[in-house]
C-alpha cells in the first residue's frame, strides 16, 4: 500500500471519526448542557425579562423573539463549534489521545475534519432546536423563500468557527487556559455582536464598539443568519458581503491551525521552551 | 534474518542537553528488545525517534525500511505502539474504540478476538472511564495490536502495574513474540528486560553502555562472587577467619558478606577454619551477582568513566 486511499474509503473513514466525535460529545451531559441548554435558558430568560412585545418599527410590525431566536440560535452554534472544539480538542492532547492518533495511520486532517464536521452537526441539532423553541412558543415566523440563505449563512459561519476552534486549541496550550480564552473572546463579542441585544441604527452605540463588532466574524454570522430569519428582508436574504467576512476569518483560523496545531501534551513551560529551541535547532 | 531496525550514530539534542548522545544498534525481525536504563537515560526520547513522534538531530535511522521521519501513512500502517499513560477516549466503550481505531489499517485484527485476548471479555460493551487503570492499560494494548502490526512499540508497558497484572502483561507480551512479531520495549524493571527480551541494550545519559543478551550482560559486569554466613560465636578473634581471605569483605556485626574473584580458595579457607573448630557456618551461601548486579556495576562503570 502506496499511501493511496480511494474516495470511498475518505468518506467512510470521515463518517465514522464524525460519528464517534458525536458520541462522544452526546455522552458528557454537562457539554451537552453548556452548549444546548444554556442557549435556551437565556432565550425564556429572554423573552421573560423583556416581554414578546409586537414592536414597531421604520419596516412594519413583529415580535421581539423574532430577534431573539436566531441572535441565540447563532450563539449557539458558535459555542458548539468554536467554544466546543477549542476546549474538547485541548483536552484530548494533555490526555495524550491526540498523540496516540498521530501514531495510527489515520491521516491527521481526517481527525480533525471529523471533529469539525462533528462540530457543525451539533451546531446544525442547537440551531434547529432554537429556531424552533422560537416558532413553536414565541411565534417567530420562518420563510421558506429564505431558508437557502439561512442555511448558507450557517455552513460557512459553523466551519469558520470551527476551523477558529481548532485555532483556539492550537493557541492554549493546555487544556486549563482553553475555557478561559474561549469564553474572554466569545462573551464580550457576544454583546457587540447583536447576538443578545439588537443594536438598532436608532440606538447611540460607540463607534469603537460599532468597529469591533465589524472586525470579528460574530456579528457577520448573526446578521447574515438574522437577514434570512428577518420579516423585512426580501428573499433570497444572501448577505455576501458579511459572508466574505467569516471566509476571511475561516481562513485566518485555518492558517493558525495549520503553522501552531500541536498533538503532543505540553508538560510545562520547561517543554515549551524546550520545544522551541528544538524546533529552532531542526531550522 | 533482516534488521527490522537500524540505528547509527544517533544524536537529539535538546538546546544544549543531549538526551540521545550517539546510539548505534540493529533489531532483528523477530527479535524482543529491550532499551534499560534509569529515568532520563534517553529511553523514551529513543523509542518516540523510532516511532516518529520526535525528530532527531542527527544520525541515520531505519524502521522496516522507513526513515521513521518522514515514513508517513504506510509506516505507521505496519506499526503499533503502545505509549506510556496515553489517554483513551473515555465516552466510548472498549469495542467501539477497538473499532474506532481499527478502521485506520489495512490489516486489521477481529476486535472481539483481541477482546478475549487482552481479558476483558466482561468490559467490551462498558465505557473506558469505567474501567481500573490496569484495564485501561490492557485496552491500550489491544490498540497497539488492532492493526496487526509487524512491529510493536512498548514504551514501560507495565510501569505502574501490581506484581499479577503484571504477570499477566508478560504472558501477554509472550504470546505476541511466538507470532514472530519484532518488538522494541522500554523499561526501568531489570526483571521484566530479563523476563521478556531476547537482547538488552542498557543506556546511560543517552547513550548505550553495554547491549547483549541477559546473560552477556552478567558476563560484561563483574563476575565476582558473593559468600555470605552468619559469624559463630566462638573465643577466637574473627580475625583469623576474615583476614587471609582472597576477597572483599563487607560485614555487618555478624552478618558477613565476601565478594570474591575467587570463590573456591575463599570457601574452602571458610570451611576448613569452621570444621578446625567444630562450629557451623549459619545462612552459608555462595551466588552469583545477579542481572541487578551486573546492571548496577555497568552503571556505575559508566558514571565513573564520566567523571574521569
Amino acid at each position: 500500500m502506496s499511501g493511496r486511499i480511494s474516495v470511498v474509503s475518505t468518506v467512510s473513514m470521515l463518517w465514522r471519526q464524525t460519528r464517534a466525535q458525536n458520541r462522544a460529545f452526546w455522552r458528557v451531559p454537562v457539554g451537552a448542557f453548556f452548549t444546548l441548554g444554556l442557549p435556551m435558558i437565556m432565550l425564556v430568560l429572554f423573552v421573560a425579562l423583556f416581554g414578546n412585545d409586537t414592536i414597531d418599527t421604520t419596516y412594519g410590525s413583529v415580535k421581539t423573539a423574532q430577534f431573539y431566536a436566531p441572535g441565540l440560535a447563532v450563539f449557539a452554534a458558535a459555542s458548539a463549534t468554536y467554544t466546543n472544539i477549542g476546549m474538547n480538542l485541548s483536552m484530548r492532547r494533555d490526555e495524550g489521545i491526540l498523540k496516540r492518533v498521530r501514531g495510527t495511520p489515520l491521516p491527521p486532517w481526517m481527525y480533525l475534519a471529523g471533529v469539525v464536521l462533528s462540530g457543525v452537526w451539533i451546531a446544525f441539532v442547537s440551531t434547529v432546536v432554537m429556531v424552533g423553541l422560537g416558532v413553536l412558543a414565541y411565534d417567530v415566523n420562518i420563510e421558506a423563500a429564505k431558508m437557502p440563505a439561512a442555511a448558507l449563512a450557517f455552513v460557512v459561519g459553523t466551519i469558520c468557527f470551527a476551523l477558529l476552534g481548532v485555532a483556539l486549541a492550537a493557541v492554549a496550550r493546555s487544556a486549563a487556559a482553553a475555557p478561559g480564552i474561549a469564553n474572554s473572546t466569545i462573551l464580550p463579542l457576544a454583546f457587540v455582536s447583536q447576538v443578545f441585544v439588537s443594536l438598532g441604527e436608532s440606538r447611540d452605540v460607540p463607534d469603537w464598539l460599532e468597529l469591533l463588532g465589524n472586525v470579528f466574524p460574530l456579528k457577520h454570522f448573526a446578521l447574515s443568519f438574522g437577514e434570512a430569519m428577518s420579516p423585512f428582508s426580501e428573499a433570497p436574504a444572501i448577505e455576501w458581503g458579511h459572508l466574505g467576512v467569516m471566509v476571511i476569518w475561516a481562513a485566518i483560523g485555518a492558517l493558525v491551525a495549520w503553522r501552531m496545531f500541536g498533538w503532543d501534551p505540553v508538560v510545562g513551560a520547561a517543554t515549551r521552551r524546550v520545544r522551541r529551541s528544538s524546533r529552532a535547532a531542526a531550522g | 534474518m533482516s534488521a527490522a531496525i537500524e540505528v547509527r550514530d544517533l544524536v537529539k539534542t535538546y538546546g544544549s542537553s543531549r538526551a540521545v548522545d550517539g546510539m548505534s544498534f540493529d533489531i532483528e525481525e523477530g527479535e524482543v528488545f529491550a532499551l534499560l536504563g534509569p529515568n532520563g537515560a534517553g529511553k523514551t526520547t529513543t523509542i518516540e525517534i523510532l516511532e516518529g513522534h520526535r525528530k532527531r538531530t542527527s544520525g541515520e535511522v531505519s524502521v522496516l525500511g522507513f526513515d521513521p521521519a518522514s515514513g508517513g501513512r504506510a509506516m505507521r500502517d505496519r506499526f503499533g505502539i503502545v505509549l506510556q499513560s496515553s489517554g483513551i477516549d473515555r465516552e466510548l466503550s472498549v469495542r467501539e474504540v477497538l473499532e474506532l481505531y481499527r478502521a485506520s489499517y489495512t490489516r486489521r485484527r477481529d476486535v472481539d478476538e483481541l477482546i478475549e485476548l487482552v481479558g476483558l471479555d466482561e468490559k467490551a460493551d462498558d465505557r473506558v472511564s469505567t474501567l481500573s487503570g490496569g484495564q485501561q492499560r490492557r485496552v491500550d494494548l489491544a490498540l497497539g495490536l488492532v492493526g496487526d502490526p509487524d512491529l510493536i512499540f512498548l514504551d514501560e508497558p507495565t510501569t505502574g502495574f501490581d506484581p499479577g497484572a503484571r504477570r499477566r502483561s508478560w504472558e501477554l507480551i509472550d504470546n505476541l513474540t511466538s507470532l514472530g512479531r519484532t518488538i522494541v520495549l522500554t523499561t526501568h524493571y531489570l526483571d521484566e528486560a530479563e523476563h521478556l527480551a531476547d537482547r538488552v541494550a542498557v543506556l546511560n545519559e543517552g547513550r548505550i553502555v553495554a547491549v547483549g543478551t541477559p546473560d552477556d550482560l552478567r558476563n560484561a559486569a563483574s563476575t565476582d562472587t558473593k559468600i555470605t554466613f552468619r559469624l559463630p560465636l566462638v573465643d577466637s578473634p574473627a580475625g583469623d577467619l576474615l583476614e587471609p581471605l582472597v576477597g572483599r569483605v563487607v560485614g555487618r556485626s555478624r552478618e558477613i558478606e565476601v565478594v570474591t574473584p575467587s570463590p573456591t580458595a575463599d570457601l574452602a579457607h571458610l570451611t576448613s577454619w569452621a570444621m578446625a573448630r567444630g562450629v557451623e557456618l549459619e545462612g552459608l551461601t555462595v551466588s552469583r551477582g545477579g542481572l541487578e548486579d551486573a546492571y548496577l556495576d555497568l552503571l556505575a562503570q559508566d558514571d565513573g568513566e564520566a567523571e574521569s
